[in-house]
């Protein structure tokens, strides 16, 4: 497709200063590059889970699946297997992701789906108006938790690396220019590429401060090497104060699903063939 | 038992061989129906086993018939025993004539003994192939010629073949003439279990993909279509659960594969909302939920027909959907072809509701290719900047594209949405969508009633009726013929097709439903249209019907 306009005529419902503008402007921009580089749009498909950030399927003018909660990553995985041509971009919330379908997070790393997964990492259910997820800091005062949670956050990038993700990387919404070119790393990777972007939430747990004095760009590191990827992953918890590191924190290259799918099928279009010599066998 | 030879020509014949989990008795069971089957009759096989691996009692019992078959009886001819149990626990199935065949080195029984310990360890054959000694035994006992056997273990014992003949030679030779069966005129069929008939139809009717996580009864489609999928071009895939199961499906369906799922009722718990979704979204899916003894975990490898009501009301919200209960291996072949070219013009999620009888039983099969219409699909959109995947047309069914395609943004949704596929709130839109869908429900209640989706059998003449579903359609076929009743076997259950069923019944003024569940789910959805059966005979303890238990219950109701 040529030069289309990328952002649909959706009326926007996000509030005010959300860090969700900014992932779309950078997804937009990217989707953009790519198609200057010969990456036709049409193929191009969006799927989105159930949150604030799932608006995005509604936004971006592009081939969308507007799934159900929790569940990006099994649509996308399938939407990839039938068609290896597509490129598939996922984008999940924390509450979606890590929450309801953490399962299915797990399965994407360890079959390394070529797909691109972004988590609009806000560190909290926005849509339902503010109740603490698996990344919220311990303490966190949310509506379900009015005396703040008595759990302590995961570290989602620790979890991806156990589970076999050959592209772990964390963006953030204050950093738009780095979080682009992450996310076009991210969809060049052929394999399952994982972003975590700590998001802003202007209205339910706004870290803009926090993250302006926290972040740093991630450089003279390693991304290939699984253990320095660990020590960095592992830099800060999610929970208490520590540099948080921006980029791509880890790189390898292994077969994807869909190869090693192609690999063992079989071949065979003639379904009366087919039925026939099952019926013969049988006989 | 008897004892002394004894001809007699046996025209229709039960044989139940038992012995301990692992020790082989469903492909036993699988070898005798062959036997029969190479002698021109026509077999069903009932498969009974407890949900553990190793140990426990296990038993087939294959009746050959000269007329297709769909029930087993409450008495056998010949018992073929690898355990005591096998002796001990079917005593109430013994008639006068019934001959055993036993292994002398574990069983204490009369009639004809081998010692299977003995023949393998002078065969040097591992204990498995006691089943081949055991089969030798029988053939000789019911007069059945050593060609039928070597033919038969030729084409279905894939390993150590020779090994497997010397074995069941030594049992042939151990045995004596007990009786013998006619050997008959017509040719062999294909002996497939329902599983396979489901799994045969659904790649007729055009299946790309098969995504399931392993379940009883259906867990056998999943392994019969990963082994079609090692020469056939088709995905088959087991994901994480049974979410990720539905979820895959319909991103497949998205990207243009026709997919089906299989389950039973537990996962199919887990499928609801993506069922939902799919209906919202108007992404097509068959699901093939083989129905168990429930609720929860139920018995696992036992049967019932408890999920009706389940199936017919899943998930959030209104949406029309298709719901078919075939009762045998043809039925089944036939209406898994047509539920996916149905699911796939009207964009419904389908359901082919089966049983662990109807899976997990083997039927002799003829394809019924001919009759199955091609559906076709819906006229085609053209692609370009206009397209809107959910565009309001007469039917309610909206030209379906897959992407890529060019310059065209193809949007499905599972929140209420505009034509484009754009969330929406709007009162006035919301309820044209939902009246889309329902017309979808209409165009396909209109097409279901002209593909024959009530069979009536048995005596049309008589004011008696039997109305039963899915797997007793076999049992309760015999029974009306025997009692001279009509038999009402309504296959499409959503949208039922009220009007053919009534011209179905027309004339009857007494109506028995038969189903193997405790709280009546057909008699409930008739009422809701209007039909009002007087009779009923239940079941729900996991077995089905044997020919004469329905036919004493029948008696019963209808003395
Ligand atoms: C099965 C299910 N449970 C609960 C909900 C209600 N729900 C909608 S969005 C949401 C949480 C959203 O949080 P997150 O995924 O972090 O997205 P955000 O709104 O923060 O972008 C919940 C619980 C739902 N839609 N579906
Ligand atoms: S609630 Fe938070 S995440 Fe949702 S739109 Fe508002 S600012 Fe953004
Ligand atoms: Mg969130």
């Amino acid at each position: 497709m040529n030069a289309r306009d990328l952002i649909t005529g959706a009326q926007n419902t996000w509030c005010p200063g959300c860090g969700n503008f900014v992932i779309q402007f950078a997804l937009k921009n990217t989707i953009a590059a790519l198609g200057k580089e010969g990456v036709d749009t049409d193929r191009i498909v969006l799927v989105t889970g159930i949150g604030c950030h799932a608006k995005m399927a509604d936004y971006l003018n592009i081939n969308s699946f507007y799934s159900i909660h929790g569940r990006t990553l099994p649509v996308a995985t399938a939407i990839k297997m039938a068609n290896p041509e597509l490129v598939v971009i996922a984008c999940a919330g924390d509450g979606d992701c890590y929450a309801e379908g953490l399962d299915h997070l797990v399965f994407a790393a360890k079959r390394n789906t070529d797909i691109t997964l972004l988590v609009h990492n806000n560190r909290v259910y926005g849509l339902t108006t503010g109740q603490y997820t698996p990344t919220s800091p311990l303490g966190f005062r949310g509506r379900s938790t009015p005396s703040g949670t008595v759990e302590e956050p995961f570290n989602p990038l620790e979890i991806m690396l156990a589970s076999g993700a050959t592209f772990v990387a964390r963006g953030c919404t204050r950093r738009m220019d780095l979080l682009q070119r992450t996310i076009m790393e991210g969809i060049r990777h052929p394999g399952f590429a994982f972003i975590d972007v700590l998001q802003v939430c202007a209205s339910y747990f706004n870290l803009s401060d926090y993250y302006e004095r926290s972040v740093y760009e991630i450089r003279d590191h390693d991304e290939r090497d699984f253990e320095a990827a660990c020590r960095k992953a592992r830099e800060w918890d999610y929970n208490t104060d520590a540099p948080i590191g921006l980029g791509t924190i880890y790189r390898a290259e292994r077969p994807t699903l869909e190869e090693r799918l192609s690999a063992v099928r079989g071949t065979e279009t003639d379904r009366e063939a087919t039925i026939r010599n099952v019926l013969e066998k049988r006989t | 038992m008897l004892f002394g030879v004894l001809f007699t020509f046996m025209e229709e014949l039960s044989v139940l061989i038992g012995g301990k989990a692992g020790d082989g008795i469903n492909s036993a069971g699988m070898v005798v129906a062959h036997l029969f089957n190479r002698m021109g009759y026509r077999v069903y096989m009932y498969f009974d086993y407890p949900s553990l691996i190793k140990g426990g009692h296990n038993f087939a019992i294959v009746r050959a018939a000269k007329e297709k078959i769909g029930a087993h009886r409450s008495q056998v001819d010949f018992i073929l025993a690898l355990n005591q149990d096998t002796i001990d626990f079917h005593q109430d199935m013994v008639h006068g004539k019934t001959v055993a065949l036993y292994d002398r080195s574990k069983v204490r029984a009369e009639g004809v003994g081998i010692d299977l310990a003995q023949i393998l360890k002078e065969e040097n054959a591992p204990p498995v192939m006691g089943n081949s000694c055991i089969i030798g035994a029988f053939a000789k006992a019911a007069g059945i010629e050593w060609k039928v056997i070597e033919e038969v273990f030729a084409r279905q014992v894939p390993k150590a073949l020779s090994l497997n003949l010397r074995v069941a030679r030594r049992g042939f030779d151990g045995a004596r003439e007990c009786c013998r069966i006619a050997t008959l005129t017509s040719s062999a069929l294909p002996v497939i279990s329902g599983n396979e008939a489901i799994g045969l139809g659904l790649i007729h009717g055009g299946l790309d993909a098969y995504v399931a996580y392993p379940m009883t009864p259906t867990s056998n489609i999943l392994h019969f279509m990963a082994e079609v999928a090692e020469s056939h071009d088709m995905l088959v895939f087991h994901p994480e659960n049974e979410i990720a199961v539905m979820m895959m499906a319909l991103g497949l369906g998205y990207a243009g594969k026709r997919t089906a799922v299989g389950t039973s009722g537990g996962g199919f718990c887990l499928m609801t909302e993506g069922l939902s979704l799919s209906g919202m979204s108007e992404i097509p899916v068959v699901v093939v939920l083989g129905q168990r003894a429930g609720p929860s975990t139920g018995m696992p490898t036992y049967t019932a027909q408890s999920d009706l009501q389940f199936a017919l009301h899943a998930g959030q919200g209104e949406f029309p959907r298709l719901v078919v209960a075939p009762g045998d291996a043809e039925q089944a072949y036939a209406w898994s072809d047509l539920s996916l070219q149905l699911s796939w013009k009207y964009q419904v999620p389908a359901v082919i509701l089966c049983d662990k009888t109807l899976c997990e039983g083997f039927y002799s099969f003829s394809r019924p290719d001919f009759k199955i219409p091609r559906i076709g699909l819906p006229p085609g959109a053209s692609p370009g900047p206009a397209y809107a995947r959910y565009h309001l047309s007469e039917n309610g069914v909206s030209p379906m594209l897959a992407p890529p395609r060019q310059d065209t943004v193809i949007k499905v949704n599972g929140y209420t949405h505009d034509q484009s596929g754009i969330t929406t709130e709007k009162a006035d839109i919301a309820a044209l969508m939902s009246e889309k869908r329902q017309k979808k429900g209409t165009a396909l209640a209109g097409e279901i009633s002209s593909l024959n989706p009530v069979v009536v059998d048995g005596d049309t003449g008589t004011d008696t009726a039997l109305i039963c579903w899915g797997s007793t359609t076999g049992v309760c076929r015999e029974v009306a013929a025997v009692l001279g009743l009509r038999l009402v076997q309504p296959i499409v259950l959503s949208p039922l097709p009220e009007k053919v069923l009534q011209d179905a019944l027309r004339g009857t003024d007494r109506q028995i439903v038969i189903e193997e569940n405790a709280e009546g789910q057909l008699a409930m959805l008739l009422a809701r249209h209007g039909i009002r059966p007087d009779s009923h005979i239940r079941r729900y303890d996991g077995r089905p019907f044997t020919v004469e238990e329905l036919e004493a219950r029948a008696r019963e109701v209808l003395a």
